[in-house]
């Protein structure tokens, strides 16, 4: 299990005990966290599911690939840290992650 | 008095106008009534990574079973409705119970349209709507012998590449000239024709079923119209979907090509909604109805019809539901993602423009009627995919020759 702590845009943490195999995304959705919507469920096709890094954590959640870095140049208020939750699979090497979410999302 | 909220189909529409009309502020009891025994599921990974083998069940569920304990949503599974009572408000299940409703919600989807030729019954022949149709699809993948897709839109097309991917022997039989006609241009049903041949797959165009041949009970062959006969082990059959309109037909309320409501999500019943796959609505943008089967579509008009029940029950002003359609498809390396709505290939004034991904590896093809953008198709293009998504709804003036012009860059559009 990893620790995740999701930070909403109005300050709420919410800390989750993800399943390694599984995304940012899903762990976030599996636990009741508001504010990533998710639509395409994964599929790389909607950012929706948008969050900062915290930059700690940059180097253990990967390089984005050529289609997320796409998309993400149009999520709402991109960052050099945003990455599409979807995109990030949960390791034990992620256990203490912090990601925050933005204002909105898309 | 509180008012009952009552749903009738659990999936992607259903769930999302429950969420929906809860956060609205709708105060009575919300019923969210399915007939399959699974709690609400995504079905696209059902002809991509479910049907591989790359997911588990649990990773399918849209929501969590904690979710409708705090959102206090009824979650009735298993549960068939058969009948619509309007005069008294009520729904009757397959059991004979009755639910009493003040609004209701209808969501029931769109099942696949079934073959109707000699041999469709035979065991072997298989469909793909439910997560029981992907495992019983996902077991012959594991077997020997050539599959049989019928029909190359999306799910047949999907199904193909997954089955070709696990090493089988793969034909696709098209009745049309070229693949993916109903959805997409011929530009993007070339580039899916190549794909699907390089990978190896035989892709029989202008093809079409006459029957099913079978052994001992189970499908051996199928027999096309131009009298060949292509043996095989299995069937899959990707035709279409027809709007699960029955209950609301036999309820009185108007149907075409689905159930017909308003901007608004709502039937001709002041008390009832439609949304998802099973609801014809009026677009804004386009000024035509559109019925449509997409994820996003579910979603979005999920949400109006959830937003308008509770805003009906609090004296509230309707939303109206404008969102642009669109939609993604995943096949082997390649991503397809629309945004619009294709005009159909006759209208008059249609032109197509094709236009190169920056980076080669894709291209988009944008439609264009009288000169106004309608819908954009991306494959391995997501730039591509959001400008259109962005630019399409603005309404702004488009040059076609810069369009089609790769040099351009696609964000100076915006
Ligand atoms: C294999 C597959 C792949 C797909 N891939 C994509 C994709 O990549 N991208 C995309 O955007 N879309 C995709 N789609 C389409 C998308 O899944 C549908 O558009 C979406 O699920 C529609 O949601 P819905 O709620 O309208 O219908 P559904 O999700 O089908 O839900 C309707 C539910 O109502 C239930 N029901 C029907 N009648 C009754 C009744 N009388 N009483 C009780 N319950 C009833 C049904 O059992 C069903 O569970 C795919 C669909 C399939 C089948
Ligand atoms: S969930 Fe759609 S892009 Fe991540």
């Amino acid at each position: 299990m990893a620790k995740i702590t999701y930070i909403e845009h109005n300050g709420t943490e919410h800390v989750v005990d993800a399943q390694p195999g599984v995304s940012v995304m899903e762990a976030a959705v599996k636990n009741l966290v508001p504010g990533i919507d998710a639509d395409c469920g994964g599929a790389c096709a909607c950012a929706t599911c948008h969050v900062y890094v915290d930059p700690e954590w940059l180097p253990q959640t990967g390089q984005r690939e050529s289609m997320e870095e796409s998309m993400l140049d149009f999520a709402y208020e991109p960052k050099e840290n945003s990455r599409l939750s979807c995109q990030i699979t949960v390791t034990n090497d992620l256990d203490g992650l912090i990601v925050r979410l933005p204002e909105q999302q898309g | 008095m509180s008012e009952r909220l009552v749903i009738v189909g659990a999936g992607q529409a259903g769930l999302q106008a429950a969420a929906s009309a809860r956060q609205e502020g709708f105060a009575g009891d919300v019923v969210l009534i399915g007939a399959e025994t699974a709690p609400p599921y995504q079905r696209p990974p059902l002809s991509k990574a479910y049907l591989k083998g790359d997911l588990d069940i649990a990773r399918l569920h849209l929501k969590p079973a904690a979710f409708f304990k705090q959102a206090n949503i009824e979650l009735r599974l298993g549960t068939r409705i058969e009948a619509i009572d309007r005069k008294r408000g009520i729904v009757k299940d397959a059991g004979g119970a009755e639910t009493a409703y003040d609004r209701l919600i209808i969501a029931t989807g769109a099942p696949p349209r079934r073959l109707d030729c000699p041999g469709a019954e035979t065991q072997g022949v298989h469909y793909l709507r439910t997560l029981a149709d992907s495992d019983d699809l996902r077991s012959i993948l594991t077997a020997d012998g050539t599959i049989v897709v019928i029909g190359a839109g999306y799910i047949g097309l999907e199904v193909a590449a997954v089955a070709r991917s696990a090493g089988r022997n793969v034909v696709v039989i098209e009745l049309a000239d070229r693949c993916l006609k109903r959805v997409a241009g011929p530009a993007i049903s070339d580039y899916f024709a190549n794909l699907h041949r390089a990978h190896g797959v035989d892709l029989q165009l202008g093809a079409g079923l006459e029957f099913v041949e079978s052994c001992n009970g189970r499908v051996s062959a199928v027999r096309l119209n131009d009298g060949r006969t292509v043996p095989c082990v299995a069937v899959v059959v990707g035709i279409g979907a027809a709007p699960d309109q029955g209950l609301a037909a036999e309820a009185g309320l108007s149907c075409d090509n689905g159930v017909l409501v308003d901007e608004t999500a709502r039937t001709e019943d002041a008390r009832i909604w439609a949304a998802g796959d099973v609801a014809n609505f009026p677009s804004p943008f386009y000024k035509r109805r559109l019925r449509l089967e997409s994820v996003p579509n579910a979603i979005d008009q999920g949400k109006v019809a959830g937003i308008n029940a509770a805003r009906a029950a609090n004296g509230v002003e309707p939303a109206t539901y404008d969102a642009l359609p669109w939609f993604w498809s995943d096949q082997y390396e390649a991503k397809l993602q629309t945004a619009g709505a294709r005009p159909s290939g006759d209208a008059p004034g249609l032109a197509e423009i094709i236009r190169p991904a920056a980076d080669g590896r894709g291209l988009s093809v944008w439609t264009m009627l009288d000169g106004a953008l309608q819908s954009v198709d991306a494959v391995n293009d997501p730039t591509a995919f959001i400008v259109g998504k962005r630019l399409i709804p603005s309404g702004k003036p488009v040059d076609p020759g810069r369009l089609g012009d790769a040099s351009q860059d696609l964000k100076s559009f915006l």
